[in-house]
């Protein structure tokens, strides 16, 4: 069984502070991690190889820096490990991202046939859950997304059946191999790899491709050329239009300060006294 | 990669001809065993702005089951102030998979020629965009806070947070047609209906084989909803951030909930730090609120956290730090510890409470 995990290195968005005079975000020495989310695909896809043997290769698309993210997937346990880079990847949207990854696995499947695809729900820094169903759409592979569980894998049959987290409730499906399957968060815990992962991962030899190995050869097709989507302005939330009412007696007890609070607050806002006051029934 | 690396686009981007006879704004209207997720009908009431803008018609789209109450739907639709609704209904289309749902919008956008193209951010509807944005290979915005049209050249200004700092971004695909967003539930405000309005019910069929869809549906377990908080409609919020510290402290914003009847809410540090259940976050990767009062104790006020709650009617600020970006948007702040500050409020309460009590 051979399985591809698709992960993405981020900055630790837990360990970022944000500028309290200038706005904007102070990225220095902020760790780089892999994306939480990427971890249970990851822990899922190597339970999977201790149930049925076979292979996992892990795969990123980004910059030389992200290779660390790999090797640390190797020492969980992954098999191999492949950093898709090039400078002319800069700026892709999810719908480039899918584009290149796609043509990635393609190329893996040239040496190996690929019987499942994970990813993460979503990444913690861009948030649009958009590239695992862009895969699948590319490769024309099923697409189960939000997977809470495995319930089971007919090798033989090619079939397998999870449980996914539905809007009001959970889908049991089934559907046969290949697919994709974006991972739901909390749902396994990522394993601690042992010392021969570890030191295999840290003397690793990973591929490194770039754009012409996985065969894009047009670089507009990519990058900020190739995405539909363009950015047109950063700006600042804009404070509403007043300022908070700041009551902020310095000399004043935490029991005035209250009382001083709902007494404007109910003098401005009548109908919110109203519906504080049916509490009291 | 991240918009946060992404650099502002310069010159003017004319549209692909193929897509200048793209017209008019759609909702996917998004149902499960007839029953209407209410983000459907927030997007409604913004579409209609956009439509009015655009000068175009809105129209909604529902796909469901053959016994489904699909026309019943479109009349809601319309009373929330669609035009126009595609009904599909076909026993594939019964229970929501991705497969048949992705065609039958794939084809419907095709054959009918949409500009703007909207879904919720709920589970179903980032599953289906996603897919059909690839399929029909046009730029998708997720979690759009904002959405503007440029009337000079049509296109859709999509704003969401970008990554990281307290900042907004305006994406634009001025190309390609449709431009698809999506937006979370509650984000937008639910508009009123009207049942008077009356539509037009464009009955759409969708040929495609059970047989020839490979995903099946063995079983649908439906959630037990009892005990599970309901961020997104309470009517009063307390929440916490890592200002309280520690998750003792988180006692005190537990108490003046429950004095107010309130549900309890936190940033996401506190929730990744185990001191409150999931659900119960609030802001981007967690649960937008519309609460009619918000009150928030050692929160900073990060982007991602306000556009969880800036549609809160009022919001209370308690914050030890005067230069707190949650002051720029609170409509009251207290300067202050919230250890001592939220047990002051609990009492405050109390006593009004008391007083009202008295009073009948
Ligand atoms: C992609 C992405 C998605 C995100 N999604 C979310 C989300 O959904 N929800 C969310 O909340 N965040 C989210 N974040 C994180 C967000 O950027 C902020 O880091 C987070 O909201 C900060 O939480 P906080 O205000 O509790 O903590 P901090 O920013 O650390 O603020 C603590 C505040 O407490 C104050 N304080 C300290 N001591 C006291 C005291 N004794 N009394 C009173 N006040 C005190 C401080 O002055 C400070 O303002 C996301 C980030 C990213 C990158």
């Amino acid at each position: 069984m051979h399985s591809v995990v698709c992960i993405k290195q981020v900055p630790d968005s837990a360990q970022i502070r944000v500028h309290p005079v200038t706005n904007t975000i102070m990225r220095q020495g902020v760790p780089a991690i892999i994306n939480p989310y990427d971890l249970f695909a990851l822990e899922e896809a190597l339970r999977l190889k201790d149930r049925f043997g076979g292979t996992v290769t892990v795969v990123t698309m980004g910059p030389p820096m992200a290779e660390a993210a790999l090797r640390k997937c190797l020492s969980y346990g992954a098999d191999d490990a492949i950093l898709v880079s090039d400078r002319s990847f800069a700026g892709s949207d999810t719908l480039v991202t899918s584009y290149a990854l796609t043509a990635t696995l393609r190329k893996i499947m040239e040496s190996m046939p690929v019987d499942l695809i994970f990813t993460g729900k979503q990444t913690i820094d861009g948030d649009t859950a958009q590239v695992g169903p862009g895969i699948a759409k590319r490769l024309d592979y099923q697409l189960l997304t939000y997977v809470s569980k495995i319930v089971d894998v007919d090798l033989e049959h090619r079939e397998i059946r999870v449980e996914r987290r539905a809007e009001g409730g959970v889908q049991l499906l089934k559907t046969t191999l290949p697919c994709l399957i974006t991972m739901l968060e909390g749902t396994n815990e990522m394993r601690f790899g042992d010392l021969d992962d570890l030191f295999r991962a840290a003397r690793y030899e990973l591929k490194v491709w770039d754009r012409t190995v996985i065969g894009i050869e047009d670089p507009e097709t990519v990058g900020v050329k190739g995405s539909p989507t363009v950015v047109s302005k950063v700006f600042a939330p804009r404070p509403r239009s007043q300022r908070a009412e700041i009551i902020d007696l310095q000399d004043d007890s935490p029991k005035n300060l209250a009382s001083t609070l709902l007494a404007r607050m109910f003098t401005q806002h009548p109908k919110l006294e109203r519906e504080i006051a049916k509490r009291a029934r | 990669m991240n918009e946060q690396a992404r650099k502002p686009a310069r010159k003017k981007v004319e549209l692909d001809p193929r897509f200048v006879s793209y017209r008019h704004v759609w909702v996917f209207i998004e149902s499960e065993r007839g029953e209407v997720h209410p983000v459907s009908w927030e997007l409604l009431g913004e579409g209609r702005k956009l439509a009015d803008a655009l000068n175009v018609d809105l129209c909604g789209v529902v796909i469901a089951g053959p016994g489904e109450r699909g026309k019943g739907i479109c009349a809601e639709a319309f009373g929330y102030g669609a035009d126009k609704c595609y009904l599909l209904q076909d026993p594939v289309l019964a229970d929501y998979r991705n497969e048949p749902y992705t065609k039958a919008l794939t084809d419907l956008v095709n054959t009918y020629q949409p500009e703007i193209l909207m879904l919720g951010a709920s589970t179903l509807g980032r599953d289906l965009a996603g897919s059909v944005a690839t399929t029909l290979k046009t730029g998708l915005v997720a979690d759009c806070t904002e959405l503007l049209i440029d009337t000079e050249s049509r296109n859709l200004a999509a704003t969401r947070p970008t990554f990281g700092g307290s900042l907004l971004c305006t994406i634009l695909t001025q190309r390609h047609r449709p431009q698809m967003a999506t937006v979370r539930p509650r984000v937008m405000a639910m508009p009123d209906a009207d049942p008077s309005r009356r539509g037009e019910i464009v009955e759409v069929p969708f040929a495609m084989l059970e047989t020839s869809i490979i995903t099946k549906v063995l079983e649908y377990i439906p959630d037990d909803s009892r005990d599970k908080p309901n961020l997104p409609f309470a009517d009063i919020i307390v929440a916490g951030g890592r200002g309280l510290k520690k998750p003792e402290n988180f006692a005190l914003v537990w108490d003046l909930a429950r004095v107010l009847g309130a549900e309890v809410g936190g940033s996401r540090p506190v929730v990744q730090a185990g001191w409150i259940e999931l659900d119960r976050q609030v802001g981007q990767s967690g649960k937008t609120v519309r609460p009619k009062l918000y009150i928030a104790a050692g929160i900073s006020g990060a982007i991602q956290h306000r556009v969880g709650m800036d549609g809160a009617d009022v919001i209370v600020a308690i914050n030890s730090d005067p230069k707190a970006p949650i002051f720029d948007f609170a409509h009251y702040g207290i300067v202050g510890n919230a250890m001592t500050v939220l047990p002051a409020l609990t009492e405050a309460f109390k006593a009004h409470l008391a007083q009202a009590r008295k009073a009948g």
